[in-house]
């Protein structure tokens, strides 16, 4: 492959399956914390900040 | 004994090959700047033979934590005070180019002209002032958060030092002249290398925590600083690929070149931004604000989207600045339409932080530092609302190379940046050296206010001056010539660079009161002075009401 068609290739691979690959990766990620079940830990892990406030060093 | 004579014989050994790189060095540029590495290696030798006696280790430059019950502090405290000094020599640095470009006479050449003096600037304010306060807080809230110590406490200790040799390194090449000409990449090859090895202790220091967390959960804050650390190691590694003419000289050539090195070049300078001035801060802004507030963040599931649409995003917005250049023109409409896009996730996130408050805006007129933490998520979302506006070609057209650029930059560097770096030294200095409360809490709603009318100057001259700039450049006449000189459009613009420098002193007094503060409150002292707010009491209405209004209420 010469240099021109290499860029050609990866440029049709990353504005086609390279992108829908992307976009499901980014929307599974997203969805991630909207998983049955998942409120709970949420909530617990914005709570987790506040542990410590009593000691500390 | 054994290991701190290896230590020492170590710092010896850097000593010696720093007076050989002297001797043999190709420029005096290069000489002087290996006689900075040789004096930080004395220093460091002699503080590695201090701190083995004992007491020492008590107060020593290389102080450890005291047992395996304390979260390991000293670097957060050096931090922070690294900070206060490296952002008032970057602001005060601010105000002398601004002066600069104000009145030109200022100019002192060669060594402290405007040229030699801006880069000095912005290195100043967003690596020593910034990465000070990342460093910092990443070390503070990754203990907290994870529920352990430091791990690599040498490292740490590395981490910060060495980080400090880089600011020392970088500013005073760019006074004698030393640069590679790529804005925010000016420190030459070995200056490169060496922060190459600094950041990639941070990383070990700060993975290595996370993994001996007591915690189940990794706190989105960390999940933020920890993108920041690995991008940045990404950008400045790829961005610097050069090769030294000599490795006893300063110069060195990149392997890009043309418009695949100009490329480089802003798929670097906007990752920057993305990653050290908004990710790194926006896990100060999920730590600090809730804590301030008192209240959980609005939303976690936002602050997780909020995570990875940036990350997501990101990084293919680089082009938009590049936009009408030798770039391929896919290339620049792709920058476009994904910081347009970027819009979005950057209001969730500051919607996130705002609606945090809900319920307790009270404390918005009650506590300066909420005060300053609400003003700098509010100047985020200003920024990254202004910032895809300018991303569009055609708004580009009249923006780029003009001073709403730099207000741009300005209004999201003093007003996020700076205000929640504020804020967060505020909120750390009692609880890291143990003292009940700040000096004065006065001083910070005064420091709130000077800065933000220094922004309300800087941000408001430059949006006049740009698009000022910006319409006078392209103004045809009838016979098809443009009309004015360039000289005459610097001329007009003489007044608004006159406000500008009357803001960036405004913002730089306010810190001043930031450094008398913390001074104040390290030394243990707390001004007497009125509380801020008291509940509204009014004698006269205080009591109960003996007229007869039922019959006025009748009537109406
Ligand atoms: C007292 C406060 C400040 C003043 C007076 C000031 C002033 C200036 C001036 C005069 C310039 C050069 C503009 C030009 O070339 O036309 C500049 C550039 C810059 N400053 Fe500041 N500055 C201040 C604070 C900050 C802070 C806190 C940050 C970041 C956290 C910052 C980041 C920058 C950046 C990134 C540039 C380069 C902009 C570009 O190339 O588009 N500044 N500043
Ligand atoms: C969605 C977010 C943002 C977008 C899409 C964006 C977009 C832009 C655009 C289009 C430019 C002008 C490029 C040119 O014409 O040369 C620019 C410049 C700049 N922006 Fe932003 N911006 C965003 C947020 C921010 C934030 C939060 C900061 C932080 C302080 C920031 C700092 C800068 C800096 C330092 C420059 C000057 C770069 C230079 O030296 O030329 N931006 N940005």
């Amino acid at each position: 492959m010469n240099p021109h068609s290499t860029y050609e290739a990866l440029r049709h691979l990353a504005d086609s399956w390279g992108l829908i690959a992307m976009f499901f990766v980014f929307a599974f990620l997203c969805a991630w914390p909207f998983r049955p079940g998942a409120k709970h830990s949420n909530d617990e892990a914005a709570n987790l900040i506040f542990k410590d406030e009593t000691d500390g060093e | 004994m054994q290991a701190t004579l290896g230590r020492i014989g170590l710092w010896f050994a850097i000593l010696l090959l720093a007076i050989m790189a002297i001797a043999g060095a190709q420029d005096s540029g290069f000489a002087i700047q290996m006689t900075i590495v040789g004096i930080a290696a004395f220093i460091a030798m002699v503080a590695t033979a201090r701190a083995h006696d004992p007491l020492a280790t008590k107060t020593g430059m290389f102080k450890l934590p005291d047992g395996p019950e304390v979260y390991d502090d000293a670097p957060v405290r050096w931090g922070v005070i690294a900070t206060v000094f490296w952002g008032m020599a970057g602001f005060l640095v601010g105000v002398v180019i601004a002066l600069q470009l104000t009145f030109p006479q200022l100019n002192l050449e060669p060594y402290l002209n405007f040229g030699r003096l801006r880069p000095l600037h912005t290195s100043a304010v967003i690596f020593a002032f910034g990465g000070n306060i990342l460093i910092a807080t990443s070390f503070y809230v990754v203990q907290r958060t994870c529920r352990a110590q430091l791990a690599f406490p040498k490292l740490a200790r590395f981490v910060f030092w060495g980080y400090q040799l880089f600011i020392v390194l970088a500013a005073t090449g760019y006074l004698l002249g030393i640069t590679q000409s790529k804005e925010y990449a000016e420190p030459e090859w070995y200056v490169d290398w060496w922060l190459t090895a600094v950041w990639v202790a941070y990383l070990v220091v700060f993975v290595g925590t996370i993994v001996k967390r007591k915690e189940p959960h990794i706190y989105v804050a960390n999940w933020f600083y920890l993108a920041f650390i690995l991008t940045v190691a990404m950008l400045h590694v790829v961005n610097n690929i050069d090769l030294p003419v000599s490795v006893l000289g300063s110069k060195s050539y990149p392997l890009f070149a043309g418009v695949q090195g100009a490329l480089v070049q802003w798929w670097y300078g906007h990752n920057a931004v993305g990653f050290f001035l908004t990710a790194g801060f926006l896990a100060m802004m999920y730590y600090f604000v809730p804590k301030q507030a008192g209240r959980p963040i609005y939303s976690y599931r936002l602050s997780i989207i909020h995570f990875w649409a940036l990350i997501f995003l990101y990084i293919w917005a680089g082009p938009h600045h590049l936009h009408y250049t030798a770039l391929p023109d896919w290339a620049q409409t792709l920058g476009m339409v994904f910081s347009v896009m970027l819009w979005m996730p950057s209001w969730g996130g500051m919607i996130n932080g705002l609606m945090t408050l809900n319920g307790a805006w009270d404390k918005v007129r009650t506590d300066p530092i909420i005060r300053m933490l609400v003003m700098s998520v509010a100047f985020y979302g200003m920024s990254t609302f202004e910032g895809p506006m300018m991303s569009i070609k055609s708004v580009n057209s009249l923006s780029h190379y003009t001073d709403w650029t730099i207000g741009h930059v300005h209004s999201g560097a003093l007003g996020w940046n700076g205000m929640i770096s504020f804020a967060a030294v505020y909120f750390l200095t009692p609880r890291l050296w143990k003292r009940e409360r700040l000096f004065s809490l006065r001083m910070v709603n005064w420091h709130f206010w000077l800065a933000t009318a220094g922004i309300v100057f800087y941000a408001g001259s430059m949006w006049v001056a740009g698009i000022t700039q910006g319409l006078m450049w392209r103004e045809y006449g009838p016979d098809g010539y443009l009309v004015n000189s360039f000289v005459e459009t610097v001329a007009a613009l003489h007044p608004m660079y006159a406000l500008r420098a009357i803001g960036g002193v405004l913002y730089l007094s306010g810190a001043t009161l930031m450094v008398v503060n913390v001074w104040m409150t390290i030394k243990g002292r707390q001004r007497e002075e009125a509380p801020m707010t008291s509940a509204p009491y009014d004698a006269e209405l205080d009591r109960p009401i003996v007229s007869a209004p039922a019959l006025a209420a009748q009537e109406a």
